[in-house]
C-alpha cells in the first residue's frame, strides 16, 4: 500500500544487525525506511526521531503467514481479528493470511471484505482473506474465484484448508480458473477416504496406541497428483502443511522437472513428533499429524535446500473445551503466531541448517512472493516499506499459553523454554510492538 | 503404582503380584460366604461409556466381594451427545470421593487422560478403551494360563510365570484391544506370542511388537501351540472390505471343527483354546471347539472376578510398587492392612 500516512512517527533503530549481518541503524519515517547508515545518530534527517537502542538485536522484514486460522467470523470464542492479529504482531508477523474456514465461509467477495475490513480496523497487520475454493468448503462446485479477486480484499490465495480438493476434475478447475487472475491453489492435501476416522500418524505409536492411523500415503498420493496436474495445466500450486519425508521427495521431483510448485511447513512438524501422542493429551492432535523423528529431520532439509519454501503457522486456537475431552472428540489444531519464530530459530538456526537471511527468505520474501503482496516481504532497503521486526537471539523464555495475545491456549510448547524473542515489529513504519509487548495498533485504526 | 492403564509398562514383578493374590482371591470365591472386609468404606465407581454387562458385572461382583461401596455410572454414548465432558464427569466423581475409577469408554486413550488430568484423585483402573488396552482381561487371561501350566505341571501357580509357553492370538488384532494388552503382557510373563490374521486386520507398525505375526493359522498349528486365543470379529468389519466374506474368513482364520480335529492329529492334547467373549459361535469359533474340553471361556470369566479383586485390592491399598522391580523382592503373601488374606478365610 501506498497509502502512508504522516501520522506514522519516525525511528531511529540503532546497531540492529541487518538479517543476521553486519550492524547498521535503520531510520524509518512516514512508513518507509528512509534511510541505512553505519551511524545516523546525529544527523538531520535523524532529527526528533525516536531511538530505539537495538544493539545485539536482528532486523528481519516482518513476517508473513500464508496460513492463519483467526476464525472470524463465526467462531468468536476461539479467536478474532483482533486478538489473532494481536498475536501475529507479538510473533513478529506484519501480513498474516487468513483462511476460508469460517462461519459463513469465506467464499464469497462479501465474506472475504468482510475478513479484510476487520483487519484493517484492528490495524495490527495486513490481513490478507484466503478464498475457498469450493463453495462451503463443500468441494463440489468452485467458489466465485473472480469475484473474490476482484474484491476490496484482492484475494490471490485460494484455499479448502481443512478439507482437501479431492475430486481431481474440480481441482483441475480450480488450477486453470486463478490463472486468469494469477492466483494459486493452497492444497490441504488428505485423501479423504485413506483418513476416515484417523487420529494420528499411521505406525509404530498408532498400532500401540489402539488409535486410527493416518497414514502418509493419503498426503503423498494427492500431492504426487496435484504436481502432475499443475503441470499438465501450467498452473500454480501451493502444498500447504507438508508432513512427511514422502512428500517432501514428491516435491523435491517436482520442482526438478519445473513445475510450478511451491510448499510449506509447520514449525510444529519441525519438531515435535508422534511419540508425544503416548500421553494421549489433545494439545498434540493436529492436521496433518505430528509424524516420525525421520519426517521431521527430512522437513528440516527440505526448507534448508529450498525444497519446502516457506514456513506457515496454521495458528489453529480452539476453546478449552475442545482439548478438554477425549482424544478422539478433541479439535485438530495448535496455536502458532506467538511462537512460530521461536521454534524455526531452535529448530533450523540453532542447528546450523539455515542462517536469518534464510529465516527471512522463509518467513517473509517467499510467503509474500506466494501471495502475491507487493508491500510485504521486502528487502530491508531504503525507500521499502518499513515493515520489519527486531529479534533478540539472545532471550530464552518459557512459554505459557495464558499469557499469549491469542484465544487459544492448545499449544504444544506450553512449558518448554524457547529461545528468541520478538522485542519490536514495525508495521508500515508504526511500531505494534515495542519492548517485547504491545504497543498500538497502525494509527487511524478503529482499534 | 496407583492407576492399571496398560500392560505395556506392567513390571513382571507387579504382574506377578497381582496373579497370586489372585489365586489367594480365587480361594474366597469358593467359600461359602464370599467376602472379605478388606475395602469396607470404600468407594468403587464403574464408569461405563460403552455397553459391557459382562465387564461390569465382573468389577462389580469383584468391588462388592471386597466390601467397597459399588456405585454403577453408565454413561453411555460419546460425551459430547450426552452434553457432558469426560472433564465434567470425572469431577463429578471426584466431588463424590470416589476411591477408584473403573473405566470403560469406546474412546482409545480416556482412562489415561482421567489418571493423568489432575480431574481427578481416585486410582482408575482401564476397564477397556477404544482399540487400546484392556489390562484386566490380559491378566484374566495369564491367570487361566498360569493355572492351566500349574495343572499340567502338578505344581503350585503361586510365584509363576510363563516362560516357553506357546501362545496363538488369532483373528481381528487391528481393532482388539485385548490382543493388545495380552501381547505386552504375555511377553513380560516369558511366553511366546504368535498372532495370525488376515493381513488387513493387523495394524501396520505391527512388526515392532514383541511377538511373530503370521498369516496362516494351520502352520503355526503345526508348529506346536499350547493356548489359542480365538478374537472376536465383527460383523460390521465385512462391510468395509477388511475380507471378501464371513464364510472366507471362518475357513482361513476361524477355529473351526477341522482344526479342532487337528489339535487331536498334531499331538497337541493339552493345548486350550480361549476366547475373551462374547464368542461369534461359526465365525471365528465353531460350537465344538467353544464347548470342548480344551475350551477355557467359562474359566476365563470365574478368573476375571478374582484378578479384578486383586487388582482392586493392590492398587486401593497402594500395594504395587511403581515399575521399578527389583528381582526377588516378591513377597510371597499378600497382606491386607496389616492382616495376611487367610486371617480371613
Amino acid at each position: 500500500m501506498s497509502t502512508a500516512t504522516p501520522t506514522t512517527g519516525t525511528y531511529l533503530i540503532r546497531q540492529a544487525s541487518v538479517l543476521g549481518g553486519d550492524a547498521a541503524d535503520l531510520l524509518i519515517r512516514e512508513g518507509v525506511i528512509a534511510e541505512i547508515g553505519a551511524d545516523l545518530l546525529g544527523t538531520p534527517a535523524a532529527a526528533g526521531a525516536t531511538v530505539i537502542e537495538a544493539e545485539g538485536l536482528v532486523a528481519l522484514p516482518g513476517m508473513v503467514d500464508l496460513h492463519t486460522h483467526l476464525r472470524e467470523p463465526g467462531r468468536e470464542d476461539a479467536e478474532t481479528v483482533e486478538t489473532g492479529t494481536r498475536a501475529a504482531a507479538l510473533g513478529g508477523f506484519t501480513s498474516v493470511h487468513a483462511m476460508a474456514n469460517s462461519s459463513p465461509v469465506a467464499d464469497t467477495a462479501g465474506v472475504v471484505e468482510q475478513v479484510y475490513s476487520l483487519g484493517k480496523e484492528s490495524g495490527w497487520v495486513d490481513v490478507r482473506p484466503v478464498g475457498a475454493v469450493t463453495v462451503g468448503l463443500a468441494g463440489k462446485q468452485l467458489a466465485e474465484l473472480g469475484a473474490m479477486a476482484d474484491s476490496r480484499a484482492r484475494v490471490r490465495v485460494f484455499s479448502d484448508d481443512g478439507i482437501c480438493v479431492s475430486d481431481p476434475v474440480l481441482m483441475r478447475r480450480a488450477l486453470e480458473y486463478v490463472k486468469a487472475f494469477d492466483g494459486v491453489i493452497a492444497q490441504h492435501a488428505q485423501e479423504p477416504r485413506l483418513t476416515e476416522g484417523a487420529q494420528m500418524n499411521e505406525g509404530k505409536v498408532s498400532s500401540v496406541l489402539g488409535l486410527a492411523g493416518w497414514p502418509a500415503v493419503a498426503e503423498e498420493s494427492i500431492i504426487a497428483r496435484d504436481v502432475l496436474l499443475a503441470q499438465h495445466v501450467g498452473s500454480r500450486l501451493h502444498v500447504c502443511h507438508v508432513s512427511t519425508a514422502g512428500s517432501v521427495e514428491i516435491i523435491r521431483w517436482a520442482k526438478a522437472r519445473g513445475i510450478n510448485v511451491t510448499a510449506e511447513v509447520t514449525p510444529h512438524h519441525l519438531w515435535l513428533t508422534e511419540e508425544l501422542v503416548r500421553s494421549y493429551n489433545p494439545v498434540y492432535k493436529v492436521n496433518p499429524p505430528l509424524r516420525a523423528d525421520e519426517d521431521v529431520q527430512a522437513l528440516r532439509a527440505a526448507l534448508a535446500d529450498g525444497t519446502i519454501d516457506i514456513i506457515g503457522t496454521d495458528h489453529a486456537p480452539h476453546p478449552d473445551e475442545a482439548k478438554a475431552c477425549e482424544w478422539a472428540q478433541a479439535a485438530m489444531g495448535m496455536t502458532g503466531l506467538e511462537t512460530a519464530l521461536s521454534v524455526v530459530q531452535h529448530t533450523m538456526i540453532e542447528t546450523g541448517l539455515m542462517s536469518w537471511a534464510d529465516f527471512a527468505r522463509v518467513t517473509s520474501f517467499a510467503p509474500a512472493a506466494i501471495g502475491r503482496l507487493a508491500d510485504q516481504g521486502r528487502p530491508l532497503e531504503v525507500g521499502e516499506p518499513a515493515n520489519l521486526v527486531l529479534v533478540d537471539p539472545a532471550a530464552r523464555w518459557t512459554v505459557d499459553p495464558a499469557k499469549m495475545a491469542t484465544k487459544g491456549r492448545n499449544s504444544p510448547f506450553a512449558g518448554r523454554e524457547l529461545p528468541g524473542a520478538v522485542k519490536a515489529t514495525f508495521f508500515r513504519g508504526h511500531p505494534t510492538v515495542l519492548d517485547g509487548v504491545l504497543n498500538t495498533p497502525y494509527p487511524g485504526s478503529a482499534s | 503404582m496407583r492407576h492399571l492403564l496398560s500392560t505395556e509398562d506392567l513390571s513382571l514383578e507387579n504382574a506377578v503380584r497381582i496373579l497370586d493374590t489372585a489365586e489367594e482371591m480365587a480361594a474366597v470365591g469358593e467359600r461359602e460366604v464370599k467376602k472379605l472386609p478388606a475395602l469396607r468404606g470404600r468407594t468403587v465407581v464403574n464408569l461405563f461409556f460403552e455397553d459391557s454387562t459382562r465387564t461390569r458385572i465382573s468389577f462389580e461382583a469383584a468391588a462388592k466381594r471386597l466390601s467397597a461401596d459399588v456405585i454403577n455410572f453408565a454413561a453411555k454414548g460419546s460425551s459430547v451427545s450426552k452434553g457432558e465432558s469426560l472433564k465434567d464427569t470425572a469431577q463429578t466423581l471426584e466431588a463424590m470421593s470416589a476411591d477408584a475409577v473403573v473405566i470403560r469408554h469406546w474412546a482409545s486413550g480416556a482412562p489415561a487422560q482421567l489418571a493423568n488430568s489432575g480431574w481427578i484423585d481416585a486410582a482408575v483402573i482401564n476397564a477397556g478403551d477404544g482399540t487400546h488396552a484392556h489390562p484386566t482381561q490380559a491378566l484374566l487371561d495369564a491367570f487361566t494360563m498360569r493355572r492351566h501350566l500349574a495343572k499340567l505341571a502338578g505344581t503350585s501357580s503361586i510365584g509363576a510365570d510363563l516362560t516357553g509357553m506357546r501362545v496363538v492370538i488369532a483373528g481381528d488384532v487391528l481393532h482388539s484391544r485385548v490382543a493388545r494388552s495380552n501381547v505386552w503382557l504375555l511377553k513380560t510373563l516369558g511366553a511366546e506370542v504368535t498372532l495370525v490374521a488376515p493381513p488387513t486386520l493387523l495394524p501396520i507398525g505391527v512388526e515392532y511388537w514383541p511377538c511373530k505375526v503370521s498369516y496362516d493359522l494351520d502352520s503355526v498349528l503345526a508348529s506346536g501351540v499350547d493356548a489359542v486365543m480365538m478374537l472376536r470379529v465383527q460383523a460390521e468389519r465385512m462391510n468395509d472390505s477388511f475380507f471378501p466374506s464371513t464364510r472366507e474368513y471362518s475357513r482361513r482364520w476361524g477355529f473351526d471343527d477341522a482344526r479342532l480335529a487337528k489339535l487331536d492329529t498334531l499331538g497337541l492334547k493339552d493345548t486350550i483354546i480361549m476366547h475373551p467373549g462374547p464368542m461369534n459361535r461359526g465365525l471365528e469359533i465353531s460350537s465344538a471347539a467353544a464347548d470342548s474340553p480344551r475350551s477355557t471361556v467359562l474359566a476365563q470369566v470365574r478368573n476375571g472376578v478374582s484378578v479384578r479383586m486383586a487388582t482392586l485390592y493392590l492398587l486401593m491399598s497402594g500395594e504395587l510398587r511403581e515399575n521399578a522391580p527389583a528381582a526377588g523382592t516378591t513377597p510371597n503373601e499378600t497382606t491386607l492392612n496389616g492382616t495376611t488374606l487367610k486371617e480371613f478365610a
